[in-house]
């Protein structure tokens, strides 16, 4: 119990640094706004379930009870409407985008690099986001004919009117997916999947998506610019909706990592030793290989490429809370959450906003050197 | 393959019914990587309260017999049983709480400090969300104890020596509590304090009724502290029984095609294995018998013996008393000559080789007058001999009086009776006196 404890502890000290790192950047920005205001704003925001009324429609027997939850606010602080309206409306989903992405992918970093047993591992190197890149790409430059493939199998069915963002995401989530079973399949050899084989399996479909993408900018035309942005990782333009379709399915995923946390820790003194302890390693492998992927795929579908996060924190957040996997990963993910968000407060506090995959990089790499130079990094 | 496995484990199981399934048994085991078979119909059984050795060259499937019981590698053919059960039946939850593991290394890149390391042994008796109740605590804190690695548990795994770590993955098997412990190389990075310790442990937790297979390099070791040993060799098991009837010239010769001298002990009373450079005394007349399998080892018998005609055996008689006649007849004997040696002193250590060896040795009470029938069997052993040995005083005794009672009077007498004498001095080389044996019409080695 020591160590979830410990965990725990950790966890909440981060999820508080999380809240003021958004509080902080909400308020920064063309308009300045205090942050007490800020956190009034959220506050204004929030909606809790007042109660409950049914209703009953139709005749006879043929009644249908239906239950509406009525909602209030419970706070009305008085607020600048436009403040307002900048911080739930603009900023707020971007910021928990960035949260969100961060999280799941210092999450899938961390888990990865367990998984691998090295501390240079990162969530693309199953060929995740290789996979996610080429299916935006893919998107951005045949936008028409891809939603034509999608919509095909359900014209008369259902009205599907896909917009050109989600369009990007949908194909960026699917093509990482894609791209993650690929070499998971390509490793795999009667029922056993050896970790050097996915790695390698990994750098081979990876160099060979970059020749895919390669191409497809050749043949982009006008669409480059927005491809270039992608690659480079963005935030701009979130909206409650991407905010929420990430935060139904980041945190499940999150939940089933935690849970194989100690069969992680076990997985590190190798595979052998691990069966040895009474672990199901193939099935333990598949399922955090998957959870990582989804989880992964999640981050990047949205956000495009951003590279650093999850190889930084994660190793960042080792050196700090050791390498137990149940403090690790929830600290790492919570931190990965601070850190990006900060880096696109960056990204978009300047006068020309940036992609904030270039904000990640260029914090990050300098950061690393250092920590390279001035503390051992094991077996490298 | 195995025709001559005798089974082992019958004898000097203490459980009283047996009826019970031996904790670990493995019946006509075959693992191949890829092609290349590894090991091919392997029995082997380890009771409750045994120590089992596994010994045999590198590459001769040690390891693999080892993982095959662990279940990380599937055998291609044969059966392994842990309490009965089929290993594979039993989920890999149910495996780790029946066998517990010693590594021969473990490469972990992060550091874990080493309490933890030893706190993963209890990890087959968790559940998911379990923390470490008072049980769990328990079985840790005996393990490190015992283990002595209690003294550095917060230290980094990363950051402790070679043996060190060695004592930890040994800590983390016994946490785990399992009947039955598979060590591979337990001593293999220990100093010898480290290595008698971990044994003396091991061999504690078998008095007290747990099962044990250990891979050991080392044969000494092994016939010191195990129950019975299997020797692995080309795949197969060679031999099987308790130590010192497994480990004897012949079946060692067969198994590490390597010739070898096994005596005893003087501090334990064990069987203690010294080896040879096989070139040294080329292959012995006996040797056929048994090697027809291996193909690079029969290769001298076969079709290389015409070259090496200078090594044949040839029929020695020993002169000399204590350790260094001790040590012509040891060298002489493992160089496939066939020895004899006398007179010597009852209890003289020549003597006491001699009977390691095989060798025919003669005896006389000491400090009396030989008997006249033990200095004429002599004489005879040495008159048949196509060479014999004087070896330190015995080769200056003066050949003036043959006819006195005493020791040297008789080996007088012997030297007197032989056909050709090689004088050493209690100094001799080995090489020196292998050479100065095998010429046939050679001078003294003492003229070197």
């Amino acid at each position: 119990m020591h160590a979830w404890r410990r965990s725990a502890g950790w966890s909440a000290g981060l999820a508080v640094t999380l809240a003021l790192v958004a509080v902080v950047s909400a308020a920064i920005g063309p308009v300045r706004i205090p942050p007490t205001e800020v956190v009034k704003a959220v506050l204004n925001a929030l909606i809790l379930p007042a109660g409950v009324e049914t209703t009953s429609q139709g005749v006879g027997p043929l009644t249908v009870s239906g239950v509406n939850i009525a909602y209030r606010s419970p706070f009305a602080f008085p607020v600048d409407r436009v403040h307002q309206q900048i911080v739930v409306g603009v900023r707020l989903p971007r910021i928990l985008m960035a949260a969100l992405v961060g999280f799941a992918l210092a999450a899938a970093g961390t888990v990865m690099q367990g998984f691998f047993r090295n501390p240079m591992a990162d969530p693309s190197i199953i060929g995740v986001s290789s996979g996610a890149a080429v299916g935006a790409v893919a998107f951005i430059v045949f936008p028409v004919a891809l939603s034509a493939t999608l919509t095909l199998p359900l014209v008369g069915a259902v009205d599907v009117t896909l917009s050109h963002g989600a369009g990007v995401s949908l194909f960026a989530f699917v093509g990482a997916l894609a791209a993650a079973f690929g070499v998971y399949a390509i490793a795999t050899r009667h029922g056993r999947t050896p970790v050097a084989t996915l790695l390698l399996a990994g750098v081979a479909i990876q160099t060979f998506l970059g020749a895919v993408i390669s191409y497809l900018q050749l043949q982009a035309g006008e669409s480059l610019r927005r491809i270039v942005a992608w690659l480079m990782g963005h935030l701009s333009g979130a909206a409650w909706s991407d905010v929420a379709v990430t935060a139904v399915v980041v945190p499940p995923l999150f939940v089933v990592l935690l849970v194989y946390a100690r069969d992680l820790n076990v997985m590190l003194l190798g595979e052998e030793e691990a069966q040895g302890l009474g672990i199901a390693v193939e099935r333990t492998k598949r399922i955090l290989l998957a959870a990582s992927a989804l989880i992964t795929a999640a981050g990047v579908a949205f956000a495009g490429v951003i590279g650093f996060v999850g190889l930084i924190v994660p190793h960042m957040l080792r050196l700090v809370v050791g390498p137990d996997h149940r403090v690790l990963l929830p600290s790492a993910a919570l931190a990965g959450g601070s850190f990006l968000v900060a880096a696109d407060t960056v990204a978009r506090a300047g006068s020309t906003e940036l992609p904030v995959g270039i904000v990640t990089a260029a914090v990050g790499a300098p950061f690393f050197i250092y920590l390279l130079m001035n503390r051992e990094v094991h077996e490298l | 393959m195995t025709a001559e496995l005798p089974a082992v484990g019958e004898a000097g199981s203490p459980t009283p019914d047996g009826a019970d399934p031996p904790p670990i048994e493995v019946s006509d085991l075959s693992v191949s990587f890829g092609d290349v078979p590894v090991v091919s119909g392997v029995d082997l059984r380890v009771e409750r309260g045994s120590l089992v050795g596994l010994v045999g060259p590198n590459g001769a499937g040690k390891t693999t017999v080892l993982r095959a019981i662990k279940g990380t590698l599937s055998p291609d053919a044969g059966a392994v049983r842990l309490d009965g059960d089929p290993a594979e039946s039993l989920s890999a939850r149910e495996a780790g709480r029946r066998v517990a593991s010693v590594p021969q290394e473990t490469s972990l890149a992060f550091d874990f400090p080493v309490r933890q390391i030893v706190e993963m042994g209890r990890t087959p008796h968790l559940g998911r969300f379990d923390g470490h109740g008072p049980d769990d605590e328990r079985a840790v804190r005996e393990a490190m104890d015992a283990a002595g690695v209690a003294r550095f548990a917060d230290r980094a795994i990363t950051e402790v020596s070679g043996g060190e770590r060695q004592r930890v993955l040994l800590a983390r098997a016994l946490a785990q509590e399992a009947p039955s412990l598979l060590l591979d190389e337990p001593t293999a990075s220990l100093d010898v304090n480290h290595a008698v310790r971990t044994l003396e442990l091991v061999r504690g937790l078998v008095d007290d009724g747990r099962a044990a297979l250990a891979a050991i390099h080392d044969l000494d070791v092994a016939a010191r502290y195990c129950d019975e040993l299997v020797v692995l060799a080309n795949g197969g098991v060679r031999a099987a029984g308790p130590p010192e009837d497994v480990l004897t010239a012949a079946a060692l010769r067969d198994a590490f095609d390597a010739e070898t001298f096994v005596g005893e002990n003087p501090a334990t009373g064990t069987p203690t294995v010294t080896a040879f450079d096989a070139i040294d005394g080329g292959e012995p007349d006996d040797g056929g018998a048994g090697s027809e399998p291996t193909d690079s080892g029969s290769e001298p018998t076969d079709s290389g013996s015409e070259p090496t005609d200078s090594v044949e055996p040839r029929r020695v008689h020993v002169v000399g008393r204590g350790r260094s006649a001790g040590r012509a007849v040891a060298r002489l004997a493992v160089a496939g000559h066939a020895v004899s040696v006398g007179v010597v002193p009852e209890g003289d250590a020549a003597a006491g080789v001699a009977a390691d060896a095989d060798a025919r040795a003669v005896a006389a009470p000491p400090f009396a007058s030989v008997p006249s029938e033990r200095r004429d069997e002599a004489v005879a052993l040495a008159r048949e001999a196509d060479v014999t040995v004087a070896v330190g005083k015995a080769g200056r005794a003066g050949r003036t009086e043959p006819e006195t009672g005493d020791e040297p009077g008789a080996n007088a007498a012997v030297l007197a009776a032989s056909d050709r004498i090689v004088r050493v001095d209690d100094n001799f080389g080995a090489d020196d006196l292998l050479d100065a044996v095998r010429e046939r019409d050679g001078t003294d080695a003492s003229d070197r």
